[in-house]
């Protein structure tokens, strides 16, 4: 007897081959989806949010577009929303397009292996050698310029345009390059992008965007302040700079006349001119708030000659607080142990039609701006995305300096050994192995085809070339033939492309283990109709 | 629906709404019932085993799961049919008790059920087959003690032990790395076991993890680690030999749970009362100060002005920790949890001996690491990996892991695995069941057939010819007289399980046999099943 509600309502379950293929597929679309994104010459997409004004992003960045995507297929959430693809772009912040290809392109190959009678664990097992197999080849031919300061940061140089060409900023992108290496190479090491300020201002062209040594804060200067401060003393604060409440609970003022009422506002005001004092105290010339300043205390301010700027948003006070070497204070009793920050000169300075406050000639010199120029949002934003890519990766590189060649080369590098790895595996795995080293080669195609290049052709000559030892062979999109990617100088991280290659492998295996998708009906929301 | 008539043709109602109910009676509830047991069944059965399959599961929000863990799948998968609800039931008992072969036990049920539904067709009543499969399973369960082993491991050579967890992991994604999660699951145990009374307290052991890195980063914290970082960004990154105060109490002005009102009408009050309010923060901060503390933990928010005191006095601090984790960290650092910043004393403190803060990735995540606490009984498996669905799988296949450790510090004898302690028993079962005269007989056969379903499943999912190797394996058992001979799903070319390392918990399995014939006998005994009709 058949057994008809073994779930509840709305509950679908896909066996085996059904569910097998809902996977692939679902998988498979996402892959074709940001396919055409990929490398220097993949096209754009326009994202338009369902939300309120419509706002439209254009991007080719990887993760954006999958960020924005809403899916239903759960197999293709896997590589999607919180997943793969997201922490490729947390951890190494580039790549996210090719670990999307490339678990797609595996997914392809399974596909057809299962077609071929051959069982999902098998095609796992050989995944997994080819992968390691995959990683060694890379790492036999990593190159490692750590010991050279000169060669290591015209690696670096190398990377940030690499991985700028396929963005929107390649026409500057030499320009780009630059001011990533540049700001990069001032964090010495650290991780922390935090220090690194990008501030979009519309207007100019992107050419127009500069690095500046010191801090922005895009903020104004309150009126009848100094507009211009050398050597100065900065107190950051969070401290209410409005009303001073009474924070002890249930405190409140009840009078029974008007003459009382103007002596507590007296006190009140008291209070705040104290405070001021106390401020002021500090020896200081500048007072940066997290928090609003009123009218009354700023007028204070300007009194005593200090410049005041409110409501700096936290991020801003945190950095401010960072680069001037000062603490962010919160009470104002002991102003001989309160550390201020410094700096040589805060002024107010001009960026197309903004007044922006900068201070340069900061204590801590890890810290810079990025000050990006461009036609419209959109571009500006845009540009953003490519820059923190390019950082992101610049600073793991600093890390991790190991670099190889880019152009399809590592690819194609792979392939060779996983190839074979394929002829020496006795067994079924040989086919998975093989096929695994057809997927790497997918993603040159891919370049390829993006660029509008014969493909197969190209692809020929370059496994042609690799058979020789020693090659450096990968493709040259601009001449749109096959050259030498150490003279074009096209370098991109080993610790991207070992991401990439883990968890694409990962992302693959998890959607082909899979024999059985079960989904539970969806939670009835109570006030949609 | 038979119904009673009276003396005029009218109906008894005896239940509610007697004509809406739908009602299955006799042979017909206990097929429905069989068969909805089955399909449960038929669901797990591919997941079993170090080559079954995962399902993916997608809950009511649209988050996706994927996993082969039997208890999980059961949990989330939504179930409505009430036969279907018990075998649920069962998996998570299993869970409950011994934390692994969560999936085993619900084949196992199945297996049974179908051999059942075979027995009342021929006409045999469900209570004599319920009473077949009693004297069955006991035969089993007394069998596997005599096939069974001890299994020697101390504190200094874990290898045994981590081989068991190694055996449980690789039936899971990871089994990449099965190596050095088994090591760090034993080490954990380790850590935590009582080796003199035989008992390991789990609660000590946190998994914690963090999406990004490689599941080869996975480690093993001596200490406890806490997603937060310190409440202002300037505090010190590192505190070495930190005396904690873990507090319960906000860094705030107090409120008096009566209700009251201050009211202010003069100057002088309004005067009176900020000073009140200042000297209030600098006597809480003063106080952990005073009592030595070096970090301070609170479980609660800080006002800005409390904040820049504690920074500014050096006192480096935590807030919006946890109720559980505050507990863990007091249990560690041997401190007690202190409700009032007037019981501060300097006894109450916890100690430790590193205090750092980490941080990941790109992204402004950073945690906390508690290490060389003063009672360094509590651990933490900090987990990372690819994504959020690697992370959770990791989890319960750690949990899994730590469970069968900590089953085998409890009772060290073991049986081996990859089907052939099932095999054994279905010999043993099959000859046992000549002697029972009765009806019982084919019960007890029957049990025996079902005892078989597991290895078959098992070589099914491996790829192999499930009917050939399972002959094979059972002839090669009684002809050599080896109970551990098992499937061999790896490939590794023995059947010789005791070769392959591969074993089980004796406790686990002997549960897993109970506790199926156990559901099966009362899904046998229900008769007559009333349901509400469908409005």
């Amino acid at each position: 007897m058949a057994i008809d509600n073994l779930f509840k309502d709305d509950a679908t379950e896909e066996k085996g081959e059904r569910a097998r293929m809902a996977s692939f597929i679902g998988a498979m679309a996402i892959a074709d989806l940001v396919k055409t994104t990929l490398g220097p010459k993949g096209m754009d997409k326009i994202l338009q949010s369902t939300g309120r004004g419509r706002s439209v992003t254009v991007t080719n960045d990887g993760a954006t577009i999958l960020k924005s995507l809403h899916i239903d297929n759960p197999a293709a959430k896997v590589l999607v929303g919180t997943d793969i693809s997201k922490v490729q772009d947390d951890e190494v912040g580039d790549g996210t397009t090719s670990v999307v290809v490339l678990a797609g392109e595996l997914l392809r190959e399974a596909e057809k292996l299962v077609a071929a009678k051959i069982h999902p664990m098998t095609i796992i097992s050989g995944y997994r050698m080819a992968a390691e197999c995959a990683r060694n080849a890379l790492l036999q031919k990593v190159m490692d310029n750590k010991e050279d300061a000169e060669k290591f940061k015209l690696d670096l140089m190398k990377i940030a345009m690499t991985t700028l060409s396929s963005k929107i900023l390649s026409q500057d992108k030499e320009h780009f390059a630059k001011l990533a290496v540049d700001a990069v190479m001032r964090l010495k090491g650290s991780t922390n992008l935090e220090s690194i300020q990008i501030i979009k201002k519309p207007g100019g062209s992107l050419k127009d965007s500069f690095l500046d040594e010191g801090f922005i804060l895009d903020k104004k200067i309150g009126i009848g302040q100094p507009k211009r401060i050398e050597n100065a003393k900065i107190l950051v604060a969070n401290t209410a700079m409005d009303t001073d409440k009474v924070k002890i609970y249930g405190a409140r003022v009840r009078v029974d006349s008007m003459s009382r009422v103007a002596q507590i506002e007296g006190a009140e005001k008291e209070k705040m001119r104290e405070k001021v004092q106390k401020i002021i105290g500090h020896g200081i010339n500048c007072f940066v708030n997290r928090q609003l300043i009123y009218n009354f205390p700023e007028e204070l301010f300007a009194d005593a000659g200090v410049l005041a700027i409110e409501h700096a948003d936290f991020d801003g006070i945190e950095r401010l607080a960072l680069v001037t070497g000062g603490e962010i204070a919160s009470t104002f009793d002991n102003p001989e142990s309160v550390k201020l920050g410094h700096c040589k000169l805060i002024e107010e300075i001009m960026i197309g039609e903004d007044k922006l406050i900068h201070f340069s000639g900061v204590e801590m010199g890890q810290a810079c701006t990025i000050v990006l120029r461009g036609a419209s949002f959109h571009v500006l934003d845009e540009a953003e995305r490519s820059l923190h890519d390019a950082l992101c990766v610049l600073s793991q590189t600093v890390i991790d300096s190991r670099v190889l060649l880019g152009g399809g080369w590592p690819e194609m590098v792979m392939a060779k050994e996983v190839d074979e790895l394929a002829r020496k595996t006795p067994g079924k795995k040989s086919h998975a192995i093989e096929a695994f080293s057809r997927a790497l080669i997918s993603i040159p195609t891919t370049i390829a085809d993006n660029a509008g290049l014969d493909s197969a052709e190209l692809i020929a000559q370059l496994r042609a070339e690799h058979h020789k030892e020693e090659s450096h062979a990968g493709i040259d999109v601009i001449s749109g033939s096959v050259g030498d990617m150490a003279e074009l100088g096209i370098s991109e991280a080993f610790k991207v492309k070992q991401a990439v290659l883990l968890s694409a492998t990962e992302a693959a295996e998890m959607i082909l283990r899979v024999d059985e998708i079960i989904t539970c009906a969806p939670r009835r929301r109570e006030d949609r109709m | 629906m038979a119904l009673a008539f009276d003396e005029f043709g009218r109906p008894f109602i005896i239940l509610k709404e007697q004509e809406q109910k739908s009602r299955l009676r006799g042979l017909d509830a206990q097929k429905a019932n069989i068969s909805a047991g089955k399909a449960v069944a038929r669901i797990l059965r591919t997941s079993l085993g170090p080559k079954g399959m995962d399902k993916m599961l997608q809950s009511p929000d649209g988050d996706v799961t994927i996993t082969n863990d039997g208890a999980t799948i059961l949990e989330q998968m939504d179930v409505d049919n009430q036969i279907a609800k018990l075998v649920v039931e069962l998996s998570r008992s299993q869970d409950y008790e011994i934390g692994d072969g969560t999936t085993g036990v619900v084949v196992m049920a199945g297996a049974l059920l179908e051999q059942a539904e075979r027995l009342l067709e021929r006409g045999i009543h469900p209570i004599r087959i319920s009473e077949g499969y009693e004297m069955a399973s006991r035969i089993a369960v007394e069998h596997l003690e005599h096939i069974a082993q001890k299994f020697d491991f101390g504190v200094t050579n874990i290898e045994p032990l981590v081989q068991t967890c190694m055996t449980t992991l690789s039936s899971k994604i990871v089994n990449r790395c099965k190596r050095s999660l088994a090591e760090i699951a034993v080490k954990a145990v380790m850590s935590v076991a009582d080796l003199e009374r035989k008992d390991v307290n789990l609660d000590l052991i946190k998994v914690e993890g963090k999406v990004g890195g490689k599941l080869e980063d996975t480690e093993l914290i001596y200490g406890i680690l806490v997603d937060k970082d310190m409440s202002h960004p300037q505090m010190p990154k590192q505190i070495e030999d930190a005396k904690i105060a873990i507090l319960t109490c906000p860094f705030e002005p107090p409120k008096p749970k009566t209700k009251h009102k201050v009211d202010i009408d003069t100057v002088e009050k309004f005067q009176t009362l900020r000073q009140q309010e200042q000297k209030y923060f600098d006597d809480m901060v003063q106080k952990c100060k005073d009592v030595g503390a070096t970090l301070v933990i609170c479980q609660w928010g800080f006002d800005d002005e409390a904040n820049h005191l504690l920074l500014h006095r050096n006192l480096p601090a935590v807030r919006w920790v946890g109720g559980v984790e505050l507990e863990l960290i007091a249990i560690a650092t041997g401190g007690r949890i202190v409700p009032r910043f007037q019981e501060l004393t300097q006894e109450k403190l916890g100690k430790a001996g590193l205090v750092r803060e980490k941080s990941f990735g790109t992204t402004k995540d950073r945690m906390l690491y508690i290490e060389h606490c003063a009672n360094s009984r509590a651990v933490t498996i900090f987990i990372r990996g690819g994504n959020k669905m690697m992370i959770e799988e990791t989890k319960r296949s750690i949990h899994d892991a730590l469970c069968v450790a900590r089953n085998l510090i409890r009772s060290n004898s073991i049986v081996y695995g990859g089907g052939s302690a099932e095999i054994s028993c279905s010999i043993a079962v099959e000859a046992a069941a000549d002697r029972y005269p009765g009806v019982e007989q084919y019960a007890i056969r029957a049990f025996g057939d079902a005892l078989d379903s597991i290895p078959m499943a098992l070589a099914e999912n491996s790829g192999l010819q499930p009917i050939e190797t399972l002959s094979a394996v059972k002839s090669q058992q009684i002809k050599e007289d080896n109970p551990y001979c098992g499937i061999d799903c790896n490939d590794v070319g023995t059947n010789d399980m005791q070769e392959q390392n591969v074993f089980e918990t004796l406790i686990g399995k002997q549960q897993q046999i109970l506790l199926a014939t156990q559901v099966v006998k009362m899904i046998l005994k229900i008769d007559d099943v009333i349901s509400p009709s469908e409005y």
